[in-house]
């Protein structure tokens, strides 16, 4: 996570709601604080405390689970590209034995693959949808998490610049479901021909 | 019963889809339609839900997958068979245990469809399954799927039709109709995949197709799909001031399709390769073929590029060393694709026939010569009084017409996504034309090569009630049974047969005809055989006729056919007179009955195994 702008992310905003909203009920000296710092909630009442994280509420077991099926969609995407694209296996040569007509050989069966793993499980669209090079400007209120601002940060909304990359943003991921007692450490099994 | 949505099935030789119409956001020609992903084990524990069911089967050893590595949303605790898009990837590496093509066996004339014969070449241990049975499990796990997608609109209360190629005979038609009952579809219709293809094209026009064809116009649909080709002749008729398409004539059964041009070109390539001192093993020649079908498909579409690089990937884990890199010359492939699979050939060519070797290993019939052109011209110079009897065609066809006429071309099947390829049937068919002094036929346009069997299907469900348009022409063919001519036997001589004819062409669905005037005495208890012959010429027999002799392309000899009277309520032995019913059921099928005097009926079996 490089953010430059330092912003928090949103688990960790997510955290730092419930944190904040437990020491705001359990302590009156903080409360005081938030109420009076001009940032936090303005009104005395407790209630807007509850009101800051009103979604994710009853997703509040939310975190645990994904942290658990994170490494497990990670691992899922590597034997997706192991089977398509033999990334690990390509990624585990050293170039330095082979000669580049070897070596783009061997790309070509990557980069059909990846491509192919790619378009079969994710919609992938880019970011802004300017031709590369153009003049764009960023009103104010832009979704500093799509765009990154470079070079000469300085001044107020709305920034005006050039657009260096694109970007790119996953609209749509499908990977595979697993069985209950599938091990996804498994990359790509042994093969054992009888 | 009250249907939401009219299913379509398209069960393919290598592919499998379903599509479906929504009935309630559907009216007249605008429809509402999906294709439905159907979840599938695509690596052992991993399912993914992919539009097409590749269809082929891989049948485990057990200790060769974990328990529980073949979950399916519908059945958790694993199936035993694995069907999709696994059982191709592993059976590529383990062939013994893969049963593939199981629709080409199912109409395989000389082998018992019943019998457990799949993987022809499984060793002993592995328990087969009979290509009734491989269908049927096509069949239910797309109704699963459907079922799992779809609990509020269960797959048994939908209107459901399943496609057959036009080739198929009356065997195979009622074969897959069994195998759809056992896989639990209640009511469903089978319909020819040309007929889905153009069905497929009117919905696709959202009604432009007007514009597109006219009364008088003959459409040649050409349809080569994976493992077999399949072309049908549909008639558009004006009838009451609207168009009406009329299929006039289907072609005969040709297994030659996509799978073999990718085959031909891999083992091209193979060669190439064994030339320079490098043999691929069976796992390197099956990447090495998708590798050629890639290949084959950039150079088919793209008229400037020269070459195309293919990799076979090494099988160990050294990528770099290990990968032999070949590539696919242009040359090449108009060699082996265009002018072997589509040579431009005269109309009056004809399909090589080789006399078989005495001794041939047990398998498929596969179409002795490859040009789909030269399959094409001898269908359209049989189908060349197709139209005669047409309303409104009467001077389109004349005499001196060496072929029937196509005003217009329909192409279907994932070879046509080659642009070159279309073209080349095109130019063909127009030189032929040209020829006779004809105006060149057209090109259809819009077609949807890989899915419009299924969607094809789905419009038809759906115009099954009323919604939409309808291709009408009945049975395709004509039937026989022989009868031994009364001549005084010869020695030395086999008596004359003379055939009989017991269901005409074009019995519309749901008609019932009787035999006049014969009478057949059954024994009861006994099996009785009749040999059997069907026609896609002979439009003008009427029931009953009596035919003494034939051109040797107008009757087709099939499966013996068989009439067995169960004893029940009568005395073996006893012999009972019966006259035959044919019938074409709304279904799609065409069943033959027995019928005695009293009015009980007995079905009379076209799959039997003739002992040979």
């Amino acid at each position: 996570m490089s953010t430059p702008t330092q912003l928090p992310s949103f688990w960790s905003r997510l955290s730092l709601a419930f944190g904040t909203f437990f020491k705001t009920v359990g302590d009156a000296e903080f409360a005081a604080r938030v109420r009076d710092d001009q940032v936090g909630p303005v009104a005395a009442p407790p209630a807007p405390a509850p009101v800051a994280p009103p979604a994710p509420a009853p997703v509040a077991p939310a975190p645990v689970l994904l942290r658990e099926t994170t490494p497990e969609a990670a691992l899922q995407l590597l034997t997706l590209l192991q089977r398509e694209a033999r990334l690990i296996d390509f990624a585990h040569e050293n170039l330095a034995a082979y000669a580049d007509a070897d070596i783009g050989a061997a790309a070509r069966v990557v980069h059909e693959g990846c491509a192919r793993v790619l378009k079969d499980h994710f919609t992938i669209a880019p970011v802004r949808s300017e031709a590369e090079g153009a003049r764009v400007t960023l009103e104010e209120g832009f979704d500093a998490s799509s765009v990154r601002l470079t070079g000469n940060v300085v001044g107020k909304a709305p920034f005006k610049g050039t657009l260096s990359h694109r970007g790119w943003k996953a609209l749509d991921v499908r990977l595979p479901q697993l069985s209950r007692e599938h091990d996804a450490s498994v990359l790509a099994p042994a093969e054992v021909e009888l | 019963m009250s249907a939401r949505y009219a299913i379509g099935i398209d069960l393919g030789t290598t592919h499998s889809a379903l599509s479906y119409v929504d009935l309630e956001a559907s009216d007249g020609e605008n429809t509402a339609h999906g294709v439905l992903p159907v979840p599938q084990l695509t690596a052992p524990g991993t399912v993914e839900a992919l539009p097409l069911l590749p269809s082929f089967l891989y049948l485990p050893h057990p200790d060769e997958l974990a328990p529980g590595e073949l979950a399916l949303p519908w059945n958790t605790d694993g199936e035993t068979l694995v069907a999709g898009d696994m059982a191709r990837s592993r059976g590529a590496t383990t062939p013994i245990r893969l049963v593939s093509s199981a629709k080409s066996w199912l109409s395989h004339p000389s082998v018992d469809r019943r019998a457990a014969i799949l993987p022809t070449d499984a060793p002993e241990e592995v328990a087969r399954i009979s290509p009734l049975e491989a269908s049927t499990r096509y069949l239910a796990h797309l109704r699963q799927a459907w079922d799992s997608a779809h609990p509020e609109a269960p797959f048994d209360q939908q209107q459901v039709t399943v496609t057959i190629p036009a080739s198929f005979d009356p065997g195979a038609r009622e074969l897959t109709a069994e195998a759809a009952r056992n896989a639990g579809y209640t009511s469903a219709t089978l319909l020819e995949e040309p007929q889905a293809a153009l069905y497929s094209w009117i919905q696709g026009s959202n009604g432009a197709w007007r514009k597109q064809v006219k009364a008088g116009d003959i459409v040649l649909v050409v349809d080569v799909g994976g493992g077999t080709s399949d072309f049908s002749l549909i008639a558009i008729l004006e009838v009451d001031g609207k168009l009406e398409p009329h299929r006039v004539a289907v072609g005969d059964h040709i297994l030659l399709g996509g799978d073999n041009m990718d085959l031909a070109l891999a083992h091209l390539v193979a060669r190439k390769l064994a030339a320079n001192g490098t043999q691929l093993d069976a796992w390197q020649m099956r990447s090495l073929t998708y590798g050629c079908r890639g290949a084959k498909e950039h150079l088919l579409a793209d008229a400037n590029a020269t070459t195309w690089p293919i990799v076979v990937p090494s099988r160990g884990s050294k990528l770099i060393g290990g990968s032999i890199r070949t590539e696919l010359t242009r040359e090449e492939v108009t060699t082996f694709i265009t002018d072997g699979f589509f040579p431009r050939v005269e109309a009056s060519a004809r399909p090589a026939v080789r006399t078989r070797a005495g001794l041939t290993q047990l398998g498929l019939p596969y179409a002795q010569d490859a040009a789909v052109t030269r399959h094409l011209a001898a269908f359209l110079a049989r189908q060349a009084g197709a139209t005669a009897e047409l309303e409104g065609f009467a001077g389109r066809v004349t005499p001196e017409h060496s072929f029937l006429h196509p005003s217009a071309v329909l192409f279907n099947g994932g070879v046509f996504k080659s642009g070159i390829l279309a073209q080349r049937v095109m130019d063909t068919i127009n030189d032929w034309l040209y020829m006779e002094g004809a105006e060149p036929a057209r090109m259809l346009e819009g077609a949807d090569l890989d899915l419009a069997v299924a969607r094809g299907a789905a419009y038809y469900s759906y115009a099954r009630r009323g919604g939409g348009v309808r291709i009408r022409g009945g049975t395709a063919r004509s039937y026989y049974v022989g009868v031994e001519s009364s001549m005084p036997a010869i020695p030395g001589m086999e008596p004359p047969i003379q055939a009989l004819c017991v269901a005409p062409f074009g019995m519309e669905e749901g008609s019932e005809l009787e035999l006049p005037g014969q009478e057949f005495g059954l024994v009861v208890g006994e099996p009785v055989h009749f040999r059997f012959f069907g026609s896609t010429t002979r439009r003008q027999d009427r029931i009953g006729e009596v035919l003494d002799f034939w051109g040797p392309d107008e009757l087709q000899e099939q499966n013996e056919i068989q009439a067995t009277l169960p004893a029940d309520g009568r005395m073996p032995g006893d012999v009972v007179q019966v006259t035959l019913h044919a019938l074409a059921t709304e279904a799609g099928t065409l069943e033959l009955a027995a019928v005695a005097r009293d009015g009980q009926r007995w079905k009379v079996e076209f799959d039997v195994r003739t002992p040979s």
